[in-house]
């Protein structure tokens, strides 16, 4: 981390790596402390246009570089394991899970995370119709829903079929609520705020 | 994650050379290795990432498909070609993961995913496919997910991909390259059975690279992916069927069973495709076809439910690819 001053993260990962030294006793702590890694490497990252020269430690997923090295915490860390989707982020324009990529696979390659879609006085059709529908309670998973939808949004677009489209060889896909639903599987909100997601990404459909 | 060192190599020759390296793995898309990676449960040296190797194109080829190992499950799913001549290919992808996973993971890589088997997962536990001798934790553990059919002693984990159900049916073959040159795998013969070495998903040998997926011609009649899980998306099978029916008249002229969720790879159901053929369509012809590709299946207690569920699911399969309009 280049950002030396006191933060909230900043004492925040202090504390997991004081955890960590903690459980290093035990069968399950398996992994080495922090530090003890592979050299560092250097990544040049292009994110919502910008490119950022980095100097990362190869396991660095392109989500904690996000968050703890550009400091774009939009963009959120839920299982770690791409099961939940809060972490979703567009490569290249499509929809993919940040967790599950490491930073260094990713140089070379447009990122756009959730505080590359819109501005706070312009913001991107999909999060005004996720305000105006109300499409979250807690705020957790939404940076990961409405990146999801974006992507989701153009693959509908481009005909990409899914698991419930009626006719698989059809050239041109509906917008409908099953294929919402099924299309978004994978961003989990745990407060179930679905019914006002689903709105939020029909109505945005005719704008996005 | 353990440490490890990283490249990416811009064509094959150099990946085949990179893979030498000491604890050396290939990187796809990294939806499966790098989550494992996380837990401990694959501890790689050395990333050869490829996946931005120039494999990336599905071609047509000897009257089938060649598939590039490095295009993505969405792009085989939402291929032209893949949807209108191999629909249970598509439909079985499309029923795999989530959009996300699906944009980035390969072809090469669905076919190495290793099992989903929670023991497998927990570097705390025994387990003779993360560590070979050290038991198996499922055999009188919690095993609901696991295999009915082909299991052993040793290990009764199940293959977890959707997309190698279709290419069993299909009988699609693997092409693979490697310093010493290249062969063709049928599928059938790709996934092993665990016997008394589960740590062993595939037959590749040391240094091998999954360069493409050969389809042959698209068989006649109608084809089914049939799928059967906890939630209605996103989620892996508890049992799936892919089947293809060919009838003639009030007649089965041929017919194709694959399952997934039962075993250590996908199932051919030979011996119910055997019965089948000539016979006359019937629900009860299904029926039977259905309980004869679950003979021999033990259940290990949680897992009982799926023996009688996977014999359900094929005959209901068969029933819906029969009535397919034919192309």
């Amino acid at each position: 981390m280049r950002n030396t001053s006191v933060t909230r993260r900043g004492l925040f990962g202090g504390g997991a790596a004081l955890g960590a030294t903690l459980q290093s006793g035990s069968a399950l702590a398996q992994s080495p402390p922090p530090g003890a890694g592979a050299p560092p490497v250097d990544v040049s990252l292009k994110v919502n246009g910008a490119q950022h020269e980095l100097r990362l430690d190869p396991r660095t997923t392109l989500l904690d570089a996000l968050r703890e090295h550009l400091a774009l915490t939009g963009t959120k860390k839920g299982c770690d394991h791409g099961q939940c989707g809060a972490c979703t982020v567009l490569i290249d324009g499509i929809r993919k899970n940040s967790c599950l990529n490491l930073a260094l696979s990713c140089d070379d390659l447009e990122i756009t995370t959730i505080e590359g879609l819109g501005r706070e006085e312009a913001l991107h059709p999909v999060q005004t119709a996720f305000v105006e529908h109300d499409g979250f309670q807690c705020g957790f998973c939404t940076p990961g829903q409405i990146c999801s939808a974006v992507g989701m949004l153009a693959e509908l677009k481009r005909g990409l079929p899914s698991a419930v489209t009626p006719e698989l060889a059809a050239a041109a896909m509906e917008v409908a609520e099953t294929e919402v639903r099924e299309r978004m599987s994978g961003n989990i909100c745990r407060c179930a705020a679905y019914p006002n997601i689903v709105a939020a990404i029909l109505d945005a459909a005719g704008k996005a | 994650m353990q440490p490890f060192t990283y490249e990416r190599p811009a064509d094959v020759a150099a990946a085949l050379a990179a893979i030498g390296k000491p604890g050396a793995k290939f990187l796809g898309g990294g939806t499966n290795l790098l989550d494992l990676m996380k837990v401990d449960a694959e501890t790689p040296q050395h990333l050869v990432d490829v996946s931005r190797l120039p494999l990336a194109q599905i071609s047509d080829e000897e009257g089938g498909l060649r598939i590039g190992a490095t295009v993505t499950n969405s792009d085989l799913a939402g291929d032209p070609r893949v949807r209108e001549r191999y629909p249970v290919l598509s439909r079985a992808v499309l029923n795999g993961a989530s959009g996300q996973l699906r944009n980035q993971a390969t072809t090469g890589g669905n076919l190495l995913q290793r099992t989903r088997c929670y023991y497998f997962y927990d570097p705390s536990m025994p387990c003779n496919k993360r560590v070979p001798g050290s038991g198996c934790s499922a055999l009188k553990g919690y095993n609901r997910i696991h295999a009915v059919l082909g299991a052993s002693d040793a290990c009764i984990a199940v293959h977890p991909s959707d997309m190698a159900v279709a290419l069993a049916v299909l009988d699609a073959e693997v092409e693979v390259q490697s310093a010493s040159g290249q062969r063709r795998i049928k599928i059938a013969d790709f996934h092993r059975l665990p016997e008394a070495a589960p740590e062993k998903d595939t037959i590749l040998g040391n240094g091998e690279l999954i360069t493409a997926v050969i389809l042959p011609p698209a068989p006649p009649g109608g084809q089914i992916y049939r799928k059967v899980r906890d939630r209605a998306s996103y989620d892996f099978a508890l049992v799936s069927v892919a089947a293809v029916v060919e009838t003639e008249g009030d007649r089965i002229r041929s017919a194709r069973i694959a399952m997934g969720g039962v075993a250590h790879k996908p199932w051919r159901a030979f011996e119910a495709e055997r019965r089948l053929a000539g016979a006359v369509l019937s629900d009860d012809a299904f029926a039977a076809a259905g309980e004869a590709a679950v003979k021999g299946a033990v259940g290990r207690g949680h897992n009982d439910f799926k023996i009688p569920l996977a014999a359900r699911t094929v005959a209901r399969a068969l029933t819906d690819a029969a009535a397919q309009k034919k192309a």
